[in-house]
């Protein structure tokens, strides 16, 4: 096998800046065969792969790479299934760079190998051809109940049916999906592709119910009754956080969760063809420095906006969000301010939003985080007008199913307390993803629905 | 899909469905509420429940209609299926041990009025109500209310039934001759619930409201609900929809439902130019029949 000695990845094709800031369509448009190989060939197959010790599931890394490159396509995608059961949408979404690609051995002489490109690659390549529903094994006989639809949950439901349990997913919006299908935009991961991984779970035999507010439909106890025999709860962290200052009740002030989830699950980009609304307008401040803020942001700018400034407390060093994101946002436009902490929302007299005050931050000692602290400077106050505020600071954990279940111990920031398999303080009861990190990343999520899969085969098989 | 079971026309632009939910119906307080999208594309809107029948698996919902939504779902019949009907939200309303309690309903409000009623008086609670709409045609649940109240007052604005004048007028009426009530429930649009504690307040008698602010989820998740109750901001989905109307920002509330305006106007004019055409597209058909 020829190794490509080149610095630099691949290329990936992708539309143009001054294209896409406009449109819906996904970003980045994958890898051609020849550029799959051609990257394929960049990896030097190490005995003792990091990349793999990088992966929250392991990923078996050098393997597929290796067919890629003698382009088995198929076997590549069967080896990446062996452990990941959403390739396409990880391939997509995962900050590689934090993980299997940080420890790649090639990314210490220049870039490393682009693992994520690849996955992607091999996932889009079988679904292109048509996913093939694997054989399924008898049926055990025993229920399972898992509650909601993100990553946590369709993993943890995947893996269960295979073993052949009968397992129903409940989910509280119409489409199920999770923060696949309300929080991440079209343009990063394509809804359909999200559709294509629930319908797969439905070939595996799972049911998949929508319109199911758990906890106040129905209970875990409701479940019990009912003959499922293990809850999975996997209900992500939901609760939109406010900053707290004052103003944030004005027209036009969106929490992010409220922006995204009109435009992604409502599609009110397309209104009024759909019928949900949203106000964006000419001059938009993003609050925070996230990947959901840039999710924001680069969607206010696809929605029409003029100007789309992102606000953030501490300094690119300190930013959370993926650099590959902050590339794609800085490309499109968005104008940062960063050290730029907001203190009031102004608004006129109709209640609407006219501006922002703000004040200038310098970094003073580590905090808790490890980050250096942003502290205010005195007398820097200005004004910066806007008349659309998206605050993107966060999310906490949603007490509705948590408040309705009895027995249920929970973290001191009110997440469900969970041992390293999901097990948590009820039997019978396992829990995985954000709600029990707090939001973290797509691959954690199901990196948490497979042990916790894993750990409920092992409890019925041993509960007779 | 939820099928309408039954649909009644409880006066010119207010219809009553009777939904077959039965997972929703079995778990139904009174003050929940549900949320319905018709189709594919469509929004996601509450609408509080009137009432509930867990035996036979059923939940009543009352609309008026007003934008797009609730006029399409005024086009609907019995039989006919909605794409999305979820429920139970919202916090069920409890009541301490009430002697007697005071409902002020107006317009719409007497539905989601109704059933909090319904059970106080269940509960064996002296229950005075006063109900009121603009026309004596735009009158609803006369009749429901008169089986679950103790003595019920009738007000239209224009006269043309009960007494003339808003229902505020025989709230303060009754309180400045000094009965007393444990608890007074006041329901209908903003104004009104806000004119009606101002009423209340100096009395320092307990005043429920219940509120229907823009909603996107209705579980917490999108914080589009917020509303200033005592000076903190509370989600509507999940904190009430009842609160305390004496620290309401009615305000705040009545600007945020403001807030899309423009574009219920854009999707109701959409919709009955569509409407119209559709109409107009049958007696075409009609004309072309009859030429035939």
């Amino acid at each position: 096998m020829p190794l490509n000695k080149s610095k630099k990845k691949t290329p990936m094709p992708a539309q143009k800046p001054e294209v896409r800031r406009r449109n819906f369509n996904e970003v980045a448009l994958g890898y051609t065969q020849e550029d799959a190989v051609n990257e394929a060939q960049r990896c030097l197959q190490c005995k003792k792969p990091g990349c793999v010790q990088g992966c929250p599931v392991q990923v078996q890394i050098p393997r597929f790479i290796k067919l890629i490159a003698e382009r088995d396509f198929d076997g590549a995608i069967k080896v990446i299934k062996e452990t990941n059961s959403l390739p396409a949408v990880c391939g997509r979404v995962c900050p590689q760079e934090e993980q299997c690609e940080q420890k790649c051995v090639v990314g210490k002489m220049g870039e490393p190998v682009a693992i994520g490109r690849l996955e992607r690659f091999a996932a889009d390549w079988e679904r292109a051809k048509g996913v093939k529903t694997p054989e399924l094994p008898e049926k055990l006989g025993k229920k399972v109940a898992v509650i909601g639809s993100g990553p946590a949950s369709l993993t943890c439901a995947g893996d269960l049916a295979k073993l052949g349990y009968d397992v129903t997913v409940f989910e509280a919006f119409h489409k199920p999906g999770g923060v696949l299908v309300y929080g991440i935009p079209e343009f990063r991961l394509p809804k359909a592709i999200v559709q294509e991984e629930v319908d797969f779970i439905k070939k595996l035999g799972v049911e998949v119910k929508t319109d199911m507010v758990m906890g106040k439909v129905l209970t875990v106890d409701d479940l019990f009754d009912m003959g499922y025999e293990a809850v999975f709860i996997g209900t992500g962290a939901g609760l939109p956080k406010f900053m707290g200052i004052p103003g944030e009740n004005y027209l036009g002030v969106y929490s992010a969760n409220e922006f995204l989830t009109r435009i992604n699950l409502m599609r009110a980009y397309s209104f009024p063809e759909t019928d949900t609304p949203i106000k964006v307008g000419k001059k938009v401040a993003v609050v925070g420095g996230g990947n959901v803020a840039m999710d924001s942001a680069r969607s206010a700018l696809r929605m029409g906006a003029e100007e789309v400034h992102i606000v953030y407390r501490r300094s690119e060093e300190e930013m959370p969000a993926r650099q590959e994101e902050f590339e794609n946002a800085k490309e499109e436009g968005i104008i940062f301010d960063f050290l730029t902490n907001p203190v009031r929302i102004l608004g006129d007299e109709k209640g609407w939003v006219k501006g922002i005050e703000c004040i200038r931050m310098e970094l003073g000692e580590p905090d808790a985080s490890g980050r250096r602290r942003p502290v205010p400077v005195k007398g820097s106050e200005f004004t910066m007008e806007v008349d659309t505020v998206v605050i993107a600071i966060g999310t906490g954990p949603n007490p509705l199913l948590i408040k309705a279940t009895e027995g249920l111990e929970l973290t001191k920031y009110g997440y469900i307390a969970a041992d390293e398999n999901g097990r948590t303080s009820r039997e019978g009861v396992w829990a995985g993803g954000d709600i029990v990190t707090g939001a973290a990343t797509v691959i954690l999520a199901m990196g948490a629905g497979k042990k916790a899969a894993a750990s409920i085969h092992e409890y019925l098989q041993s509960k007779k | 899909m939820f099928k309408i079971l039954e649909r009644k026309d409880l006066a010119p632009s207010i219809k009553l469905f009777v939904m077959d939910a039965p997972l929703v119906a079995k778990k139904a307080r009174p003050g929940q509420f549900v949320i319905l999208r018709i189709r594919e594309g469509g929004e996601r809107i509450p609408l509080t429940i009137a009432d509930y029948d867990a035996e036979k698996g059923t939940v009543t919902v009352v609309f008026q209609e007003v934008g797009k939504t609730t006029r399409e779902l005024g086009t609907m019949k019995a039989g006919d299926l909605l794409q999305d009907f979820v429920g139970p939200l919202g916090v069920p309303v409890e009541f301490p041990h009430h002697k007697k309690v005071l409902g002020v309903g107006g317009g719409l409000g007497v539905a989601p009025l109704y059933p909090k009623l319904k059970m106080l008086h269940e509960q064996g609670v002296e229950v005075v109500s006063i109900i009121g709409a603009k026309t004596a045609d735009m009158l609803i649940f006369e009749d429901e209310m008169k089986a679950v109240s103790d003595r019920l007052y009738v007000c239209t604005d224009d006269g043309s039934k009960g007494r003339h004048g808003f229902v505020t007028v025989v709230l303060k009426e009754l309180l400045e001759q000094g009965e007393k009530f444990d608890e007074i429930i006041i329901i209908g649009p903003p104004i009104l619930m806000k004119i009606g504690a101002d009423i209340t307040r100096p009395y320092g008698i307990p005043t429920m409201v219940s509120l229907n602010p823009i909603m996107v989820d209705g579980t917490g998740m999108c914080g589009g609900c917020r509303v200033s109750v005592g000076g903190e901001t509370r989600f509507a989905c999940v904190d009430g929809p009842a609160f305390d109307g004496h620290k309401v920002d009615f305000d705040e509330l009545m600007k945020r439902l403001a807030t899309y305006r423009d574009e219920e106007k854009i999707s109701a004019d959409r919709f009955q130019e569509a409407h119209e055409c559709k109409l107009t597209g049958k007696i075409k058909e009609a004309e072309r029949d009859a030429a035939e």
